[in-house]
């Protein structure tokens, strides 16, 4: 009789809340944070979920590369002490570029700085979405309105001319410019979409009771809204750490990044620049290029994957599942 | 009526937020860029065109900033973008409308197949959910939406014009040819226009197929959908008639966005093949710091962003009544 019982919980807490009350049992000394559930969730879903899995592999390797570059590649990246244009051999893993430097050593050396901006940019564009999102669904009224209509502006004003038009004043742009352009244009959409969740949680009853113990707006929205959002804000920080890899390696193969800096996107330019295809250098384009994809398929496989676990609907259907809706399916068929 | 005056007036503020930002950007930025410009084409360019680029730029000029920014906005406002620099004697006006065509119709004529093939692709699959092509979909063109335009495009450059010498990949036509209105010249474009089309083909359609078969999925778990596998419905009529069509609503908004975005969509694609659009003459003006031609062309791709969101909000609410009342 169980399901009789009349719940008080039901009308405050959504059912995936619910499922982890238990917790709340253990005593108010081992209560977690939402924010710690929601990760543990996610832990929970890069084992679980074959291309959050790939993902996350794909991502460890770079991060690995990026911290320790001289481990795996002992040549200096930049130095011009070799003939140029070799084919691949054991001394050069992928041969020479056609200035004299080894390419093996570019591409580890090059994992630094665009991580650098992915992340950079991922966790900068992410804070200031989070502020003014939950700000303006939180505050209401005049700020929302002000807060909303500035998004909105920005949502809508092409961002990769704009970052063009930028970056062709700057000159040159390094990686602490091109961390803080990218953010300045975009963190629109992912405030976006922070604000329309921080409003569906509006007038919960846990920010209610915080404001009648009197807690100040900024405690509100930093300790009690904002831990609860820690998936959506997972993925913000995905899709921007995404398009900051995009984003910057394709300003720097036009030649609008820091050409003394050894990256995918400069290696790009330097061989569309030496015409790296008429000189039979394939190589010299097609590795940056499949590192940038490889990057950016692990932010991308990341952020489905948390879709897929967030809407169920979407996952791949299984073999067995298969087999038990067929006799339903073949029945309307034979209607048919 | 109230719904399409409000959106007027965020087209309005947009356009002015737009116009602005070209203002402010070259004062803000280190150094003055509009300096080294114009200490740069000295000499190249009839003093008198120097002089209104000093005032579009303010730089050695006494006038105080807001008259400054008055007189650009009437300039703007009365089609007045000025000279080239490395085009000099050419108008940025002409070399804007020599520029569009192209870029109208290979990346237009890309986004509308695009968006019809990505559709019925991802239509077909949620149909067939669990198939063989609902499970490879995914994986695969979440990995293809990540590639760079441009590298794509210098891969298909090694592939079929360096290796296969089959298209050509440089420029819109063949350099030599005569344009004109005849089967040899047409030929001679479409042959031009295969590779870079390719390009942004294959790196577009996944965003289609992924929204329309995860909206579709969703549509058929509808109560309605099951309804019309009881009533006995044709699988063929359930699926385009009373499925997709509800479905391919975002789909649809989606698209007429991204008409908007045809303009400024390609820009590396366009200078990775030299083909002379609107983008390639975007990159040509920054790298050559030729800022009037770079400030129209940014103005003019964010005009065609901001009238394509205007016709597709105003669409949607003809389309879809809910959202009359929604905002």
């Amino acid at each position: 009789m169980a399901f009789l019982i009349p719940s008080t919980a039901t009308d405050a807490a959504t059912p995936l809340e619910l499922a982890e009350l238990p917790e709340l049992d253990q005593g108010p000394g081992r209560r977690q944070s939402p924010a710690i559930r929601a990760l543990r969730r996610m832990g929970k879903a890069i084992r679980s979920n074959r291309k959050a899995t790939w993902g996350a592999g794909l991502l460890l390797v770079f991060f690995l590369l990026a911290l320790f570059p001289g481990l795996i590649a002992r040549d200096d990246p930049s130095a011009i002490v070799y003939k140029a244009s070799l084919g691949p051999s054991l001394h050069h893993l992928l041969g020479t570029t056609g200035l004299g430097q080894d390419m093996f050593a570019q591409i580890i050396w090059g994992t630094r700085p665009v991580l650098e901006i992915a992340f950079g940019v991922g966790i900068a564009s992410t804070v200031i979405a989070m502020l003014i999102g939950v700000a303006a669904a939180y505050l209401g009224g005049f700020w929302d309105a002000v807060l909303n209509l500035l998004t909105d502006v920005l949502l809508v004003i092409p961002l990769f001319p704009l970052l063009i038009v930028i970056a062709g004043y700057l000159h040159n742009a390094g990686t602490l410019v091109m961390i803080l352009v990218i953010t300045f244009t975009g963190w629109s959409y992912t405030a976006r979409q922070l604000r329309s969740q921080a409003l569906s949680l509006r007038k919960r009853d846990f920010l209610e009771a915080a404001r009648v113990r009197g807690e100040r707006p900024i405690y509100i929205i930093v300790v009690e809204i904002i831990p609860t959002m820690t998936s959506l804000i997972v993925a913000s920080f995905l899709t921007n750490a995404l398009y900051a890899v995009l984003f910057s390696t394709s300003l720097q193969f036009i030649g609008l990044g820091d050409p003394s800096q050894v990256s995918w996107g400069t290696m790009l330019y330097n061989a569309e620049n030496n015409e790296a295809f008429q000189t039979g250098q394939a190589l010299w384009i097609i590795a940056p290029g499949l590192c940038i994809v490889a990057l950016g398929a692990a932010f991308a496989l990341l952020n489905y994957a948390f879709d897929e676990i967030g809407n169920p609907a979407l996952r791949p259907i299984k073999r067995g599942r298969r087999r038990e809706q067929a006799p339903r399916r073949s029945r309307v068929r034979e209607r048919a | 009526m109230r719904f399409a005056l409000r959106r007027l007036g965020f087209f309005l503020l947009t356009l002015w937020a737009a116009l602005t930002l070209n203002f402010v950007l070259p004062r803000l930025m280190p150094g003055n860029p509009a300096i080294a410009m114009i200490s740069k084409f000295k000499g190249g360019v009839s003093p008198q065109a120097l002089h209104t680029l000093e005032i579009q730029f303010g730089v050695f000029t006494h006038k105080p900033l807001l008259s400054q920014y008055f007189t650009y906005l009437g300039n703007m406002a009365t089609g007045k973008y000025g000279v080239s620099l490395s085009e000099y004697p050419a108008t940025v006006g002409q070399i804007i409308k020599n520029a569009i065509p192209w870029t109208l119709g290979l990346v237009g004529m890309t986004t509308i197949l695009a968006f019809v093939l990505g559709t019925g692709i991802g239509i077909v699959g949620a149909w067939r959910r669990g198939g063989t092509l609902d499970s490879i979909m995914p994986p695969v063109f979440v990995i293809t939406s990540v590639i760079p335009y441009f590298w794509l495009g210098l891969v298909l450059i090694l592939l079929f014009a360096v290796k296969l010498h089959a298209l050509p990949s440089f420029g819109s036509y063949f350099f030599q040819a005569t344009p004109g209105f005849n089967l040899t010249f047409i030929w001679d474009v479409i042959q031009h226009a295969i590779l870079p089309a390719a390009t942004l083909l294959i790196t577009t359609i996944g965003t289609w197929i992924l929204t329309m078969r995860n909206t579709m999925i969703t549509t058929l778990a509808e109560d309605y959908v099951r309804m019309a596998r009881a009533k006995g419905l044709p699988n063929r009529r359930i699926m385009l008639d009373y499925a997709a069509r509800n479905a391919i609503l975002p789909n649809l908004t989606g698209f007429a966005m991204s008409l908007g975005f045809v303009l400024g969509g390609a820009i590396l694609t366009e200078f990775v093949f030299n083909y002379q659009g609107v983008g390639y003459w975007l990159l040509a003006a920054v790298n050559n710091e030729d800022y009037p031609l770079m400030q129209a062309l940014f103005l003019l791709i964010t005009v065609a962003v901001l009238v394509a969101i205007l016709l597709s909000d105003i669409a949607t609410a003809v389309l879809d009544p809910r959202t009359r009342d929604a905002s």
